[in-house]
C-alpha cells in the first residue's frame, strides 16, 4: 500500500513537471490554454491524491479551487479576452523553440540535483515532490521570460503558482495551505481582470508587453 | 486585564480596516479625505500606546517585541503625514480632472487597506500570515499606482505587477522551505511556522534546506525592497502613481519588505552550521548603492531621481545589517528612521511641485527657491539631507556605516564610500538647476500643505543635531537583538 501511494503521487507530479515542458513550445495561444486547463487538472487530482493520503481535509478545498477556478474559469475568461482582443494567432516567442527546451531540461536537472541533495533526510513523498515543484516554478519563470505576450506570462505564472501549491500541499501539515491558494486566486484574478482592463480601456494597441517597454520617461 | 494589553495590537489592525470600509460608502471627496486623516492619526496613536502597554504573550499570529514597535510607529506616523499631504494633493487632482471623485473614494479605501496589510507584517508572528499580509499591502500599491490610466501609469502598475508576483512567488516557496526545515524538529501544524518558535529551535534544523530557503527568501522579499538586479519596478512605479503613493512606497513598503527579511536574517544567524546571512546582504547591498548612484546621473524624471535614490539608501541600509554587529545594525536601523522620513518629505515637497509646474521633466522645473520660496527651500533642504550633508541625521548614520565598515573592512569601505560619493554629486547636481536660476514654467501661488514636510525636515535636523538618550538605547537594544 505504501507503495502504491508513492507511485500514484509521484506519477501526478511528474506529469505536471511533463505538462510545463508541453506549455514551453506551445506557439498558439488557444492551445497554451487548454495544456494549461490540463496542468491545473493534474494539479486538482494531485492534491486531492495528498488531501486523502495525509487525510487532510481541508487540503480538498484547495483540489476544488484549482478545478473550478484554475481548471475552468480562468482559461474560459481568458479564451473569451484572447478572442476579443483578436490575438489568437501566433505567439512571439523571444527565444526560439530548441534552446528554450535545452534550457528547460537544465532547469529541472538543477532542481533536481540542487533539491534532492538538501532534502536526503526528509521523508521520500515530500522530498520528490519538492523537486519537481521547484522544477515547475523554474520552467514557470522561464516561460514568463522566453514570450512576449502578455496573456502566455500570465499562464506562466499560474503554472508557476501551480508548482507553489503543489509544494504547499507535499509539505505535509502545512498550515495556511487553503488561505494561501486563495490569496493567490484573488492575485490571479486582479492579473486576469487586469489585462482585460488594458484592452477596455483602449491604452494599448496591443498586449505584447515589447509595446510596454517603448516607454521609459527617459528617452526624449 | 487581559484586554487592556490587546487592545492597541488589535487598534492598529481594526482601525484601518473598518476606515476602508467606511471610506468606501461615504460619498464626498472633503470627508472621506479627512476621515482618511482622522483614521491615520487614530492608527498612528494606537501604535504610540503600544510603547507603553504590557506587550502581550507571543502567541500563534501575534508578536511585539521591540524590533517591530519601531517599525510599527514609523510606519503609523509616515501613514499620518502622507494622509495629511495626500488631502491637498487630491484637492488638486480632481480640480485638474486627473481623478474622478468615484476613484477618489476608491484610492481612499486602497490607502487604509494598504495600511492594515502592512501593519499586520508587523505585527504578525506566522510566516505564513506575514507572507500574505505583504501580498495584500503590495497588491493594493499596484492598485493605486495604475489609477491615472494613462497609458505609463498602465505600464508601470503591469510592470511592477509581474515582477512584485514573481518576486512573491520565491518567497512563498522560500516559505514553504522553511517550513519544511522545522517540520522534523517541530512537529507539523502551525507551531512550525510561528517565528519565535522557529528562532528557537532553530539551531537543530538542517541547514542545507536553511540555506536555499533563505536564497528564495532574499531574492523574493529583496524584489519588493528594490535591490539591483531586481529593482526594475521601483523607478515606473514611484513615477507614475500620484505622489503621496510614491511616499507611502518609499518610505514604508520598502521598509516591510525590509522587516520581513530582518526577521528570516535573525533566523538564519540563530543556526551556526547555517549560512551566514551577511555576505549575500553586503554583496546586494553595495550592487544597489553603486548601480543607483551611476544611475541618478541619467535621470530626466524628478519623481524618478528620487526612486533611484532610494534604492540607493535602501542598498545602503541592507549592506549595513548584512554586516551585523552592534554598530552598524545601530547605523542601518537609524538610517532606515531617516531614509523615511527625509524621502517621504522630499516627495511631498515634489508632488507639488509637479502640480504647479504641470510637468515631472527636471529640465522644464527652474528656479524654485525664487518662485515658491517656502516649497523650495523646503526642497533643498530635503535633498541635502539625503544626499548625507551635515547637520542631518542621515550625515550621522551613513558617517556611523562608513566608519564602522572601515575598521572592520577597510576593503569593503572603498566601494561604499565611492558610491555614496557619487550620489552625492548627482542629486547636488540636479538640485541646483531645480532650485536655483531663473523661475521657469508657472509661478503661480500654491496651496500647499507645509506642515507634513517641515515636520519631517525638524525631525530629521533635530536627530542630526540631537538623539533623545531612550531612543540610543532602544536602538542599541535592537542592535543586539539583530545581532
Amino acid at each position: 500500500m505504501r507503495g502504491l501511494v508513492f507511485d500514484i503521487a509521484h506519477l501526478l507530479a511528474g506529469s505536471l513537471v511533463l505538462i510545463s515542458f508541453v506549455m514551453l513550445y506551445q506557439d498558439r495561444l488557444y492551445a497554451l490554454l487548454n495544456v494549461f486547463a490540463v496542468h491545473a487538472l493534474v494539479l486538482a487530482m494531485s492534491v486531492t491524491w495528498q488531501a486523502y493520503v495525509q487525510n487532510a481535509p481541508h487540503l480538498y478545498v484547495t483540489a476544488a479551487i484549482a478545478l473550478i477556478f484554475k481548471a475552468l474559469i480562468i482559461p474560459v475568461g481568458l479564451h473569451r479576452i484572447i478572442r476579443q482582443l483578436g490575438i489568437h494567432r501566433d505567439i512571439e516567442t523571444a527565444v526560439g523553440i530548441g534552446p528554450t527546451m535545452l534550457a528547460g531540461m537544465g532547469l529541472v536537472a538543477l532542481s533536481l540535483m540542487l533539491m534532492l541533495r538538501v532534502t536526503a533526510e526528509a521523508d521520500p513523498l515530500a522530498r520528490e515532490d519538492i523537486a519537481f515543484a521547484l522544477s515547475i516554478v523554474l520552467l514557470g519563470l522561464l516561460m514568463m521570460v522566453t514570450r512576449r505576450n502578455a496573456v502566455s506570462q500570465v499562464v506562466g505564472f499560474m503554472s508557476l503558482e501551480n508548482g507553489l501549491i503543489l509544494a504547499a500541499t507535499a509539505a505535509k501539515g502545512m498550515p495556511l495551505v487553503v488561505e494561501i491558494s486563495v490569496a493567490f486566486s484573488v492575485l490571479i484574478a486582479f492579473i486576469v481582470i487586469g489585462v482585460f482592463l488594458f484592452r477596455i480601456r483602449e491604452r494599448f494597441d496591443s498586449v505584447d508587453d515589447s509595446a510596454l517597454d517603448d516607454y521609459r520617461g527617459e528617452r526624449q | 486585564m487581559t484586554a487592556s494589553f490587546i487592545n492597541p495590537v488589535a487598534a492598529v489592525l481594526i482601525i484601518p480596516a473598518t476606515a476602508a470600509v467606511l471610506l468606501v460608502l461615504m460619498p464626498g471627496y472633503r470627508l472621506t479625505a479627512r476621515l482618511n486623516v482622522l483614521a491615520s492619526l487614530m492608527t498612528f496613536a494606537a501604535a504610540l500606546t503600544l510603547f507603553v502597554t504590557e506587550r502581550p504573550t507571543p502567541g500563534t499570529y501575534v508578536l511585539i517585541d521591540d524590533l517591530n514597535i519601531v517599525f510599527i510607529a514609523l510606519n503609523t506616523f509616515v501613514g499620518f503625514t502622507a494622509s495629511l499631504f495626500s488631502a491637498s494633493y487630491i484637492g488638486h487632482e480632481l480640480e485638474s480632472g486627473r481623478l474622478t471623485p468615484v476613484y477618489l473614494r476608491f484610492y481612499h479605501a486602497m490607502y487604509q487597506i494598504m495600511m492594515f496589510g502592512m501593519n499586520l507584517a508587523f505585527v504578525s508572528n506566522n510566516i505564513g500570515l506575514m507572507w500574505v499580509a505583504v501580498e495584500v499591502a503590495t497588491l493594493t500599491t499596484v492598485l493605486m499606482v495604475g489609477i491615472y490610466r494613462t497609458h505609463e501609469a498602465l505600464e508601470a502598475a503591469w510592470k511592477y505587477f509581474i515582477l512584485g508576483s514573481v518576486g512573491i512567488a520565491l518567497a512563498l516557496f522560500g516559505t514553504i522551505l522553511v517550513y519544511m526545515t522545522a517540520r522534523p524538529v517541530i512537529g507539523e501544524g502551525s507551531d512550525a511556522m510561528v517565528w519565535t518558535v522557529l528562532v528557537t529551535r532553530a539551531v537543530a534544523f538542517d541547514p542545507a534546506l536553511l540555506n536555499v530557503a533563505f536564497v528564495f527568501l532574499l531574492l523574493g522579499y529583496g524584489t519588493k525592497v528594490g535591490l539591483a538586479p531586481l529593482h526594475a519596478w521601483l523607478p515606473d512605479a514611484h513615477a507614475e502613481g500620484p505622489t503621496p503613493i510614491s511616499a507611502v512606497l518609499s518610505g514604508l513598503l520598502l521598509n516591510v519588505a525590509l522587516y520581513v527579511l530582518l526577521r528570516f536574517k535573525i533566523l538564519m544567524t540563530a543556526n551556526p552550521a547555517a549560512l551566514a546571512p551577511g555576505p549575500l546582504m553586503v554583496l546586494m547591498g553595495l550592487a544597489s548603492l553603486i548601480f543607483a548612484a551611476f544611475m541618478l546621473y541619467r535621470r530626466r524624471d524628478i519623481k524618478r531621481l528620487f526612486a533611484y535614490s532610494s534604492i540607493e539608501h535602501m542598498g545602503i541600509i541592507v549592506f549595513a545589517f548584512g554586516m551585523g554587529g552592534p554598530l552598524a545594525n545601530f547605523a542601518g536601523l537609524l538610517h532606515m528612521v531617516m531614509h523615511s522620513l527625509t524621502k517621504s518629505a522630499i516627495f511631498y515637497a515634489v508632488g507639488h511641485v509637479a502640480q504647479i509646474k504641470g510637468t515631472q521633466r527636471i529640465a522644464d522645473i527652474r528656479g524654485l527657491t525664487e518662485s515658491h520660496p517656502a516649497l523650495g527651500w523646503g526642497l533643498v533642504i530635503g535633498v541635502a539631507a539625503i544626499a548625507g550633508l551635515p547637520p542631518f541625521g542621515i550625515f550621522m548614520s551613513e558617517f556611523l556605516v562608513v566608519s564602522s565598515t572601515f575598521a572592520r573592512e577597510p576593503l569593503l569601505a572603498v566601494p561604499l564610500a565611492f558610491g555614496l560619493l557619487i550620489a552625492f554629486g548627482a542629486l547636488l547636481l540636479r538640485l541646483t538647476g531645480v532650485a536655483f536660476g531663473k523661475p521657469l514654467g508657472s509661478t503661480a501661488p500654491v496651496a500647499a500643505s507645509y506642515v507634513p514636510l517641515y515636520a519631517h525636515l525638524a525631525l530629521v535636523l533635530m536627530a542630526g543635531i540631537y538623539l533623545p538618550p531612550p531612543l540610543v538605547a532602544w536602538f542599541r537594544h535592537i542592535a543586539i537583538l539583530l545581532g
